[in-house]
Formats: C-alpha cells, sequence, structure tokens
C-alpha cells in the first residue's frame, strides 16, 4: 500500500512537476515516489493529458468575421476595416 | 510572446495623439486574444463579445493614460480580466472577486478520481462533445483560479506575465494554476473515465 502522506506532500508539486520547472531535487523525490505509487503515477499522466487537451484546442476558437466587423464598428474605425473577403 | 514583440512596434505617441489608423492596428492584432480569453472566461459568444467590445471601448479613452510600463497586450489583458469579473459579479454579486482567498484552506484537495484514461484515442478527447465539456469544466472554477488557468495554458502567457495582468505574485500564479489544474483533471477524469470504463466493457 502506498503512503497516502507522501501523495498528499507531493501533489502541490506536480503541476510544476509536469512543466518541467521543478528544482531537482524535489523532481528525483516525485520520480522515486512515482516508481512505487501506481495512484500518483495515474494523477501524473492524467493531469499532463488534461494540460494537453486544453492547450490543443486553444487553437481551435476562431473569431466569426461578423464580431470583428461589429467591433471595429462600435469603435467607429470601420473605414480602417481590411475587409478579409478573400 | 510573439503578440509582445507585434505590440512593442506600436507607436505609443501615434496612440495618445488619437491617431485613428495605429488604433485600428492594436485592435486587428489584438482583438483574438481578447476575444478567446472572453470566450473561455464567460463560455458564451454573446457575453464575450460584450466584453470584447467594452474593452477597446475603455482602451480607446485610456490611452491616454497607458504608460507603456507594461506591454500593450498586457494592459489589454488587464482592462479585459477585470471587465469579465465585473461581468460575473453582475451575474453572482456574492461569489466573484479576485482577492478571494484560496477558500479550501491550506492544502490541496487529495485527488478522487484514479482512473487511467489517456489510452482514449485522440478523436474521443478531442470530439466536439469533449470540446464542450472542456469548455463547460473550466466555467466550474472560481473566477481566480478560471483567469490563471486560461492565461497560462489556453493564452500561453509566462507565469511572470500573468502575475503582471492579475496583480499576483509569482508564487501565488503558480498555487492556482496547480489547484485549476488538478481539479479540471479530476472533473475530465469523471468524464473520460466513464467512457474508458464503458470501452473495457466494465
Amino acid at each position: 500500500m502506498m503512503d497516502q502522506h507522501e501523495c498528499r506532500h507531493l501533489l502541490g508539486s506536480l503541476s510544476e512537476f509536469v512543466d518541467g520547472a521543478l528544482e531537482e531535487n524535489l523532481c528525483a523525490e516525485i520520480e522515486r515516489h512515482l516508481a512505487d505509487c501506481e495512484n500518483c503515477r495515474i494523477v501524473v499522466d492524467t493531469l499532463e493529458k488534461t494540460v494537453y487537451l486544453y492547450r490543443a484546442t486553444a487553437q481551435e476558437t476562431t473569431v466569426p468575421e461578423e464580431v470583428r466587423q461589429r467591433l471595429f464598428h462600435c469603435l467607429d474605425i470601420d473605414d480602417l476595416l481590411d475587409r478579409q473577403d478573400d | 510572446m510573439s503578440s509582445d514583440k507585434k505590440s512593442e512596434s506600436f507607436s505609443l505617441e501615434a496612440l495618445r495623439r488619437g491617431d485613428r489608423a495605429e488604433f485600428a492596428r492594436l485592435v486587428e492584432t489584438h482583438y483574438e486574444m481578447i476575444y478567446r480569453l472572453a470566450i473561455r472566461m464567460l463560455n458564451n459568444p454573446q457575453d464575450a463579445e460584450d466584453i470584447l467590445q467594452e474593452t477597446f471601448l475603455k482602451a480607446y479613452r485610456h490611452l491616454k493614460g497607458f504608460d507603456g510600463r507594461s506591454s500593450v497586450s498586457t494592459w489589454l489583458y488587464r482592462i479585459a480580466t477585470n471587465e469579465a469579473l465585473m461581468f460575473l459579479r453582475r451575474q453572482k454579486p456574492d461569489q466573484v472577486s479576485i482577492e478571494e482567498p484560496l477558500e479550501e484552506g491550506e492544502s490541496e484537495q487529495p485527488p478522487l478520481q484514479i482512473v487511467d484514461w489517456c489510452c482514449l484515442p485522440e478523436e474521443t478527447l478531442l470530439s466536439a462533445e469533449s470540446q464542450a465539456y472542456l469548455d463547460e469544466a473550466i466555467t466550474h472554477l472560481s473566477p481566480g483560479l478560471r483567469l490563471v488557468f486560461i492565461l497560462r495554458d489556453i493564452q500561453g502567457l509566462s507565469t511572470q506575465e500573468t502575475g503582471e495582468v492579475l496583480g499576483l505574485s509569482e508564487v501565488a500564479v503558480k498555487t492556482r494554476l496547480s489547484r485549476a489544474r488538478l481539479r479540471l483533471r479530476e472533473e475530465l477524469s469523471g468524464y473520460f473515465g466513464e467512457r474508458t470504463l464503458e470501452g473495457k466493457g466494465a
């Protein structure tokens, strides 16, 4: 059975761990823990995947052209709007 | 950050003078990032458009007061995040403040959902239905956590830039990002975990 106390102790560092932004000692401590603790491995993997999915879908939001046109209109700079008709 | 590089090329002098063409260029360069922030924050296209318009109207009115100490994009983000928070406050007056204490005390909530759903195929993880769930899950975060998560993980700002926008220390940004991610992991595990178990015929 894993050491639940250690799991909780490391939990707050996992976010930086998946970013690879953790200082070496703490990073090594987490890696040692992960070798023995399947639950924490799952938490780390799914945490990483969570961040990945949000990043992957971030690129997909496009702004409708009407929104852009209404914005320029409300700012009274319609005349400077580069039409994207091509 | 690429938008920073672009913003450095703006003539502050021309903007302060009320040069319309320069302002139009500023709008053109930044409207997408502001809209993206707003739609993730509010999960509603009409509300996001209101925030977008209000942000640039305010920016135009306050250009004279912009001292150029932060980048233009940081300044615009700051206006937009304030607008979004005010909007949420009008919806739920009791709940919304960026200053809110991190409500559940000192320690993180331990993970409850332990299902390995990483093996699900990309077409399931990135389907339109999953996307809708991802968007919805963000709105379950408190506005303070939501903003940090959106700026860092979706808009791709650095910890330092996020802190500048929100007036938070880097430590506070990291703590909030950690909580936001763990909470979203929890939500996504509930959602994708079910699909994983279905796939195994459980």
